[in-house]
């Protein structure tokens, strides 16, 4: 069993105007270092939450089931522990901070994680020359930085905004929630580029994605199938490619 | 009993802990009796050595004062103040000498230094993180209590013609124009407190900026509560001639007390021609602890008038201390095409109640204003903006602009605005904006989701939200202004 990432019967739910409203319903997932698995399936089936919970947004009651992180008790942890502990999500919907510069909301996030992994934090200067290094590579424009966070941004600039806060926080453990949605090609190889750069042993990803296209940049390990709060489904690369030509519906048919 | 004993003391310690400049400061000090009367006012006027027209203006005002009743108006709520049960008057014994820092008592100048006051230059410059080059000299004069004890950069000033300095000096050495302003934006009986200041008033400071003449640095008065009981009482004058400008920073801290605090300062603003006066406050007085007890009560007079054509006072402030503030920072723009701003952060927390805004009084033609106020409550404070846009029949041209914003931290704090708004010329344009927002959960989660703390996460939303007014604040002040917003919402979330 790999000590990186396990989830085991989790169950989640979410207090919707006062009626408890069950979304994760037992979902089993194992990831080993080094290796990038996809979750995909229909809209509504729980891959955010999935998400949300192992980022630790607090709405979300779990009510059942394990998560550990290198065989830390994920789910006792804060959500600033456990980015200190190197685990990322790219939101679905980034969010803005109005006011909030982007480069200062950068440099303050990437003391906190070092100041919390006992590393020494970066002065502005240096820090400064090693965003723009990192926003040039994702092709973003200079002044994104100086932008407020995500005010303003066209969904693709937010997405490349979420990669380039990947970058610069050198997580472990990344979650890429849908950030392939509404991009164009170009900018699709310019993200998967960033995923990729970041591919050591010691980094794993969990790309949820609707695309095949995404995964030909990323060259996934495993793919999993996600209906109704539960990964019903599980194989190689094939499997996304025959999901992206037929469909859910054969794969929700079979298991249903 | 032990228990409420205990209570206390870790009531204690908790505001010890939070409120960071609570410390007092051991000096011999000349004191007056408790108490507010004739006698006393003379004394005070004695003991600052003032001509007699000094004393005679200080007796009317007295006068004034004792056929006016307090202001009940105001959203705030506090027991009845006791004017008889404070002192008016209060001194450092051992008098240093104003020329020099070696000549200032080492207690005062230690003060100083727990209270981060750049009194000279080297410390002046300690942390803050500004290009070289860009800086500008700041001069600083302290007023330690009653009596304004180092002024520096005084030579500086000398040469360009601008005159700083306290307000008892100038009352001696500069009377012709003492008496010409004083009392002319702000009547002594103006308002409750104003008359109160006007009788008893003890320090403050003084500029003069002669025609033509760009202060050479910006200038910055720390004000400071210390002894027990003393109302404080500063009168602050600043006149700025025709093409002449000045930047002026008022900073304000106090140690603990057990007791409510008053404070009711002064400040009047004078602008001529084409002049330009920039008036910047971070004030953070005691606030009172978790159940806010103690504190200080700052009720303030602030008001400048835009005498000349083009002329221009701006008020920047933020205010995160006191347990109760009465202020309205106002601007009468009389020159034609004189322009007034109001940009205000004011920080309420645990049980703080702060009332204040502005007042834009448009007389002349083409005179303009803009107004923003960031209002932020958490804990179960309440906050009040009360603005008032007044626009005269001559005003033709008038223009406003008003931005109110309000954030919420938690469910049991309460933000109001009360805009008024009277316009008497057809021609004006007059606009108001007003939110109310909360710190989302998204907002929360995606921060801490990056690594940062909660308070962290709360502390730059914050400072995001303020950001507007923060950019109209000095450098200097702008670094200590977001620690200080920071420092101010601790322990307000979570
Ligand atoms: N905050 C919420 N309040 C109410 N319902 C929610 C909330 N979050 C998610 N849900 C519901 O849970 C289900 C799964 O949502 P989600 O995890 O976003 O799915 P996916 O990402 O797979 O499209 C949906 O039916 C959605 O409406
Ligand atoms: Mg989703």
């Amino acid at each position: 069993m790999s000590q990186f990432l396990e989830i085991s019967g989790l169950c989640a739910q979410i207090d919707a105007d006062g009626q408890e409203k069950q979304i994760l319903r037992g979902v089993d997932l194992s990831i080993p270092p080094g290796e990038v698995h996809v979750i995909m399936g229909p809209n509504g089936s729980g891959k955010s939450t999935l998400s949300y919970v192992l980022a630790g947004r607090e709405d979300y009651e779990v009510t059942a089931g394990t998560a550990t992180f290198h065989g830390q008790n994920l789910l006792a942890m804060e959500p600033e522990e456990r980015a200190a502990a190197g685990l990322f999500l790219a939101f679905q919907s980034p969010i803005e901070l109005p006011g909030v510069n982007n480069a200062n909301f950068l440099r303050t996030a990437v003391n906190a994680v070092r100041r919390a992994r006992g590393l020494e934090e970066l002065d502005a200067v240096a820090f400064l020359k090693m965003a723009r290094e990192a926003a040039k590579a994702l092709s973003m424009a200079p002044d994104m930085l100086k932008r407020n966070v995500n005010v303003g941004f066209s969904g693709g600039e937010k997405k490349r905004n979420e990669v380039l806060q990947m970058t610069l926080l050198q997580p472990t453990f990344a979650i890429l929630d849908e950030t392939d949605s509404g991009l164009d090609v170009d900018a699709l190889r310019i993200v998967a580029e960033g995923v990729n750069r970041l591919r050591a042993p010691t980094f794993s990803a969990l790309v949820i994605t609707h695309h095949q296209k995404l995964l030909d940049y990323l060259v996934p390990d495993r793919i999993h199938v996600m209906a109704r709060g539960r990964i019903i489904l599980s194989g190689g690369p094939e499997l996304a490619r025959q999901i992206d030509q037929e469909g859910y519906t054969k794969f929700l048919a079979e298991v249903a | 009993m032990p228990a409420v004993t205990q209570t206390r003391e870790a009531v204690e310690k908790l505001g010890q802990s939070t409120y960071k400049w609570g410390f007092e400061t051991d000096i011999e000090m000349d004191m007056a009796p408790k108490g507010l009367n004739e006698d006393i006012i003379r004394l005070i006027s004695s003991r600052k050595e003032e001509p007699e027209w000094m004393l005679e203006w200080r007796l009317a005002a007295y006068k004034t004062w004792q056929a006016m009743t307090e202001p009940k108006w105001a959203k705030v709520g506090y027991p009845p103040i006791d004017y008889q049960d404070a002192h008016y008057y209060a001194a450092p014994l051992k008098k240093p000498g104003p020329k020099s820092l070696d000549e200032v008592d080492p207690e005062l100048l230690r003060t100083y230094e727990k209270l981060g006051i750049p009194l000279h230059e080297q410390a002046m410059l300690a942390g803050v993180e500004v290009p070289e080059g860009e800086r500008m000299p700041v001069a600083v004069d302290a007023v330690f209590d009653s009596v304004s004890v180092a002024t520096t950069f005084r030579k500086t000033l000398e040469e360009a013609g601008v005159i700083f300095c306290p307000i008892s000096e100038a009352v001696k050495e500069h009377p012709d124009l003492v008496r010409k302003y004083l009392g002319t934006v702000v009547p002594a009986g103006d308002n409750f407190f104003s008359a109160l200041n006007s009788a008893v008033f003890t320090d403050g400071s003084f500029v003069y900026v002669p025609k033509g003449v760009r202060c050479p640095m910006e200038l910055s008065t720390y004000f400071r509560i210390n002894a027990k009981n003393t109302g404080q009482f500063e009168r602050t004058l600043i006149v700025v001639e025709e093409g002449a400008s000045v930047s002026y920073l008022e900073g304000c801290t106090a140690p603990m007390r057990d007791e409510n605090q008053l404070h009711a300062a002064v400040v009047e603003l004078v602008a001529m021609d084409d002049a330009s006066i920039k008036y910047s406050t971070v004030q953070n007085w005691y606030p009172g602890d978790e159940d806010g007890r103690g504190g200080i009560y700052n009720f303030v007079t602030k008001r400048g008038i835009c005498r000349g054509a083009r002329s221009k006072i701006s008020w920047t402030q933020v205010e995160t201390g006191s347990a109760i503030t009465w202020k309205y920072p106002s601007c009468i723009l009389q020159g034609e095409g004189s322009v007034g701003e109001f940009y205000s952060v004011a920080v309420t927390n645990n049980r703080q109640q702060a009332d204040t805004g502005t007042k834009m009084i448009h007389l002349g033609r083409n005179t303009r204003s803009t107004i923003i106020a960031k209002t932020i409550s958490a804990g179960r404070s309440d906050s009040t903006y009360r603005g008032l846009v007044r626009v005269q029949p001559k005003a033709s041209g008038a223009r406003n602009f008003t931005q109110c914003d309000s954030l919420l931290i938690g469910d049991q704090c309460g933000a109001h605005t009360v805009p008024y708004i009277e316009s008497r010329n057809m021609n004006a344009r007059i606009e108001h904006e007003a939110t109310t927002s909360k710190i989302s959960e998204d907002q929360l989660f995606y921060c801490r989701q990056r690594g940062l703390s909660e308070e962290d996460a709360v502390g730059l939303i914050v400072n995001g939200f303020c950001r507007d007014v923060l950019k109209e604040l000095p450098m200097e002040f702008a670094v200590e202004a977001q620690k200080l917003l920071q420092i101010s919402l601790e322990g307000s979330v979570g």
